[in-house]
């Protein structure tokens, strides 16, 4: 137990050091930053300037509320709709059941920015250029390959005569689905939301191309812009790269609570 | 798990109304677009029209220097990686094994912050080891001179020969918690009964994760092992952030995703060519095809699927 | 009702429909947003030049929204396509904004008041090929040259260096000094060792304009002597520059330098503001050396950046006014010195406060200046000749390529695709 400790506490350093050096730097000054990177924010050296840079020019607010907006409402499409599909093709057999998991599942190997141009000219056909509604487009259209895959896999282990005692109390399908069904695939849940809701916070493509406009920024977008304006001043880009590591990971601590408690609890069992 | 037959019921609306919103906005927002671009690769541009050009954008790809050196220079350059990616694996799986040893205390903790790389984004996570690399600032030397290693430090990701290396590891550190939480979670789904059984028969400890659990893992390493394999030929943000578009030095972290964005959308002087990119892109996807086909048909029809 | 009264019911109907469309116009000032690759320079937009529009154009407002220069192509080109650019487009030079005048996103801006005070040349780079367009209004060009450390130069009793070999002996004694690393230049991301390298440097040998229209005509080669041996020099400058250097990025290069730990870096003159804001110690700088004394010298004075009208901008009229008053002398004062070091294409003289900007422009009058060989016509094709120069530039300071070798990649990658018109 002790050598497990051990392992997992050099490689815990190995993950966290690098992001807890970036956090730190973020509140020296520059001279210190560059003279003594290692050492701990001192009495000589604190300096919060960088926040300051960060906080006088970008208006991370309004972009930190634009990307939990979107963030939020995609994951809830590619759960609400991933979980349905993946019930019906787990539960029922009808002619084009495989073939129709296929085509849902042709998505995960593809990346939906090589379809840039086409998405384009729909959201333009649309007037949902430089709205957040077309973000969350594309990201359900994105993540319900990999949720229907996850999700009807976990289904399928569900046994029937718990479905079938539900039918025999006189319970619709759709109730079956998301009273019965539903609750039991937690755990999967959780793992779809935490997998999917990485690479949507964390988009850079689509908010350029899409809702580039101030209004509609997200975080990420705004960070990055704001470490192409201030590269050289490394105070201002550690605190832009510091404050995009918090949310992101309360996030996770949100959804973790879930995913943990839905894999320990054994439903899957 | 055995397989019951799903039931078959008369009134079958629901079967529609359960598919038709992921159907409908998987297809209009993906798969048409997608269409697009594979369609796109069939023409060539000739003022402002396309022309059909049936496949000599492929032939071009393939054998005309200007293009196919770049070309298979990003292919081998993706295969590599790949390569260096997969061991996340193995060390994702050793930590879940740990992990999921019982009574271990701080597990929650332990989890959390081995997957917390895996939550930040290409841009904190390039520009943060860009930081810590750099020569110029000194971290990665100094943190060396303390274990009496200084000799080891180079700029590694300006040296070709070792770059791409870099990079894969960097990919590897942050996201080794994905295979670690999924491996975690299949190691503590296996039913008691089966250690027990296991345990009864002596098989204990080391031998034990060997025989009999890690066998009953397989399809979730196979499924991870796929998508990093997917992931990797989208891989483009992490090069893009760290050496550029062009995959600098000397195209040697040049992968096809950069490839792909530089044909494209050019870069700097060199205009964008949307029927080369396009292209670029269909052999992407049928590389990735090819790939999934392999796995679909050679690797998971191996693995017998594990019975509770 | 009788037929005049009607008329006058309905003339009457119109004057007051026009008259509140008027009014809901004079009630909404009209927005313009400008796409910049220059997010460098937000700030001085922000502050002082759109400020100054705005004063005399109460109805307009303009907001400058600009893009990271690697994406800004990427991103102008889709957003072009998508009908969500601003109104006003920030220009490349050459052709990049000559395919955008092509598929016509651009305007024609031959007859806009103000075109007069840019000569032909200032126009090359936004005019078509025949010389009969021009689509966008030149803002300013940007001219090489090398910015020194002056307090490490005092300390070490060094002054700038006319000659190339002055310029080695020089960097040798701050290299056997030890204080300062003598270069601030790093090989990793390409276009710093190809513009400040390369295009800085170069044109000493290949003699400026003269031999860059050769090249488009065919006449030299890239593996010529004269432009072999801009890569050769630029071989030598390897031990002179700062530890890992293969691992230095643009950024860490400007840190370098304005920390003081670099003696000299080669720059471009669009450094001067940042260097100003950032620097703690007095700044010099001087021209490429020439390769004997007496020789006459050559630099680049590059046109780069210019301002377009979107042809889909829905406010074309307010958008021209404001191109109006970009080609206007009062912008051209207002811009060069609150960017100092960006350089007025007009005709008319622009007076500099910035002592190094005025340095840089000195040479104008000493030296004869040229444009970058690779942005006109030699860069349409495939594989991109600037591209290329980047790769090669640092592959030959790496030292993983011979200049000859390099040279000869450079003429065979343009030979695939060009042919000079005979």
């Amino acid at each position: 137990m002790l050598a497990a400790h051990a392992v997992l506490i050099a490689y815990t350093a190995v993950a966290v050091l690098p992001v807890l050096f970036i956090v730190m730097n973020s509140f020296k000054s520059r001279r210190a930053i560059f003279l003594a990177p290692l050492a701990l924010p001192g009495p000589g050296s604190f300096d919060l300037v960088g926040y300051t840079t960060v906080l006088k020019t970008g208006a991370f607010g309004s972009y930190f509320a634009n990307s939990l907006i979107v963030t939020l409402a995609s994951l809830a499409g590619i759960i609400a709709f991933g979980s349905m599909a993946a019930f019906a093709l787990a539960e029922y057999r009808f002619r084009l059941n495989t073939l129709t998991a296929l085509y849902l599942m042709l998505g995960i190997m593809i990346p939906i920015r090589l379809g840039t141009v086409g998405i384009l000219e729909l959201m333009v056909a649309g007037h949902l250029v430089n709205t957040l509604v077309a973000l969350i487009l594309v990201y359900v259209a994105s993540g319900l390959p990999v949720a229907v895959f996850v999700l009807t896999e976990f289904m399928r282990t569900i046994s029937d005569d718990l479905k079938n005692a539900g039918r025999v109390d006189g319970l619709s399908e759709y109730e079956i689905y998301f009273w019965l069904v539903l609750p039991l695939v937690r755990p999967a849940i959780a793992t779809v939301a935490v997998f999917t809701m990485i690479p949507i916070w964390n988009d850079l493509w689509f908010p350029l191309i899409l809702a580039p406009g101030e209004a509609t920024k997200t975080i990420t977008l705004g960070a990055q812009q704001f470490i192409g304006q201030y590269v050289t001043d490394w105070n201002a880009v550690l605190a832009a790269l510091s404050l995009g590591i918090f949310p992101v990971v309360g996030l996770y601590l949100i959804f973790s609570k879930n995913l943990i408690r839905g894999i320990t609890s054994g439903a899957v069992k | 798990m055995t397989r019951v037959p799903p039931r078959t019921r008369r009134n079958r609306t629901h079967i529609v109304v359960f598919l038709a919103p992921a159907v409908l906005i998987y297809t209009a927002v993906m798969i048409v677009p997608l269409f697009e671009t594979l369609r796109l690769s069939l023409f060539t541009t000739s003022g402002n029209h396309f022309v059909w050009n049936g496949v000599a954008n492929f032939g071009v790809l393939f054998f005309d220097e200007r293009q196919s050196l770049g070309f298979w220079n990003a292919l081998r350059n993706n295969v590599y990686f790949f390569v260096i990616q997969m061991l996340q694996n193995p060390i994702g799986i050793g930590l879940a094994a740990l992990l999921a040893l019982p009574r271990l205390r701080a597990g929650a903790f332990y989890r959390t912050a081995i997957f917390l790389p895996t939550l930040l984004s290409f841009v904190i996570v390039g520009f943060g080891w860009k930081l810590i690399l750099s020569p110029l600032w000194g971290v990665a030397p100094s943190l060396l001179g303390a274990v009496g290693l200084k000799g080891l430090f180079a700029p590694y990701l300006g040296r070709e020969s070792s770059a791409l290396t870099t990079l894969g590891f960097i990919s590897v550190w942050q996201y080794v918690g994905v295979p670690m939480m999924l491996a975690y979670a299949a190691l503590i789904s296996i039913p008691d009964e089966i250690i027990d059984a296991a345990e009864v028969d002596g098989v204990v400890g080391i031998a034990q994760f060997f025989r009999v659990k890690l066998p009953l893992i397989w399809p979730t390493i196979g499924m991870i092992s796929i998508l990093t394999f997917v992931g990797n030929f989208n891989a483009f943000d992490l090069v893009y952030v760290t050496q550029g578009a062009l995959g600098a030095p000397n195209y040697s972290t040049d992968i096809l995703g950069t490839l792909l964005y530089r044909t494209f959308f050019g870069y700097q002087l060199q205009l964008g060519d949307p029927n080369m990119g396009a292209t670029v892109a269909t052999m992407m996807f049928l590389i990735i095809l090819a790939g999934v086909c392999v796995y679909l048909f050679a690797v998971q029809r191996k693995i017998s699927r594990y019975q509770f | 009702m009788s037929i005049p009264r009607f008329i006058f019911g309905v003339l009457a109907l119109i004057a007051v429909l026009t008259c509140a469309g008027a009014g809901a116009v004079w009630a909404a000032p009209v927005t313009l947003t400008i796409e910049s690759w220059r997010n460098d320079d937000l700030a001085i937009w922000q502050e002082k030049i759109i400020p100054a529009f705005e004063k005399t154009h109460p109805d307009i407002i303009v907001k400058f929204e600009p893009t990271a220069p690697t994406e800004y192509n990427a991103a102008l080109n889709s957003k072009l396509d998508a009908g969500t650019a601003g109104d006003l487009i920030t220009c490349r030079p050459f052709d990049a904004s000559l395919q955008l005048f092509q598929k016509g996103r651009l305007v024609p801006l031959n007859g806009l008041k103000g075109m007069g005070n840019f000569s032909s040349v200032a126009r090359t780079a936004w005019t078509t090929d025949d010389g009969k367009t021009t689509f966008c209004v030149p803002m300013a060009a940007v001219i090489h040259g090398f910015i020194y450390n002056k307090d490490a130069f005092d300390k070490l009793g060094l002054k700038p260096p006319a000659t190339v070999p002055e310029f080695f002996a020089l960097l040798e004694k701050i290299k056997a000094d030890g204080t300062y690393v003598p270069l601030a230049l790093g090989t990793k991301e390409g276009w710093e060792t190809a513009s400040m390298g390369y295009q800085n440097i170069g044109p000493t040998y290949y003699k400026g304009e003269t031999g860059r229209l050769a090249l488009i005509h065919g006449k030299a080669k890239l593996t010529d002597p004269q432009w072999v041996e801009p890569f050769a020099v630029l071989a030598k400058w390897r031990p002179y520059l700062g530890d890992g250097f293969e691992a230095q990025s643009y950024a860490d290069s400007q840190n370098l330098f304005t920390l003081g730990r670099a003696a000299i870096y080669p720059a471009g003159s669009w450094e001067i503001s940042g260097f100003r804001k950032q620097a703690t110690f007095a700044l010099g700088a001087f021209a490429p050396p020439v390769q004997k004394a007496g020789d006459t010298c050559y630099i680049s004075d590059h046109p780069d950046i210019a301002l377009g009208l979107n042809a889909k901008s829905p406010h074309p009229a307010q958008a021209k006014a404001f191109l109006e008053w970009v080609a206007s002398p009062e912008f051209a004062k207002l811009y060069a010195n609150a960017l100092p070091g960006f350089f007025s294409l007009q005709r008319a003289p622009v007076a500099l406060s910035d002592p190094l900007a005025l340095q840089f422009a000195s040479w104008r009058g000493t030296c004869k200046s040229t444009i970058r060989p690779t942005y006109q016509i030699l860069s349409r094709g495939t594989p991109n000749l600037e591209n290329m120069f980047w790769v090669e530039g640092s592959n030959v300071i790496n030292g993983t390529d011979a200049p000859a070798v390099a040279a000869a990649k450079l003429q065979k990658g343009l030979d695939s695709w060009y042919k000079p018109a005979k």
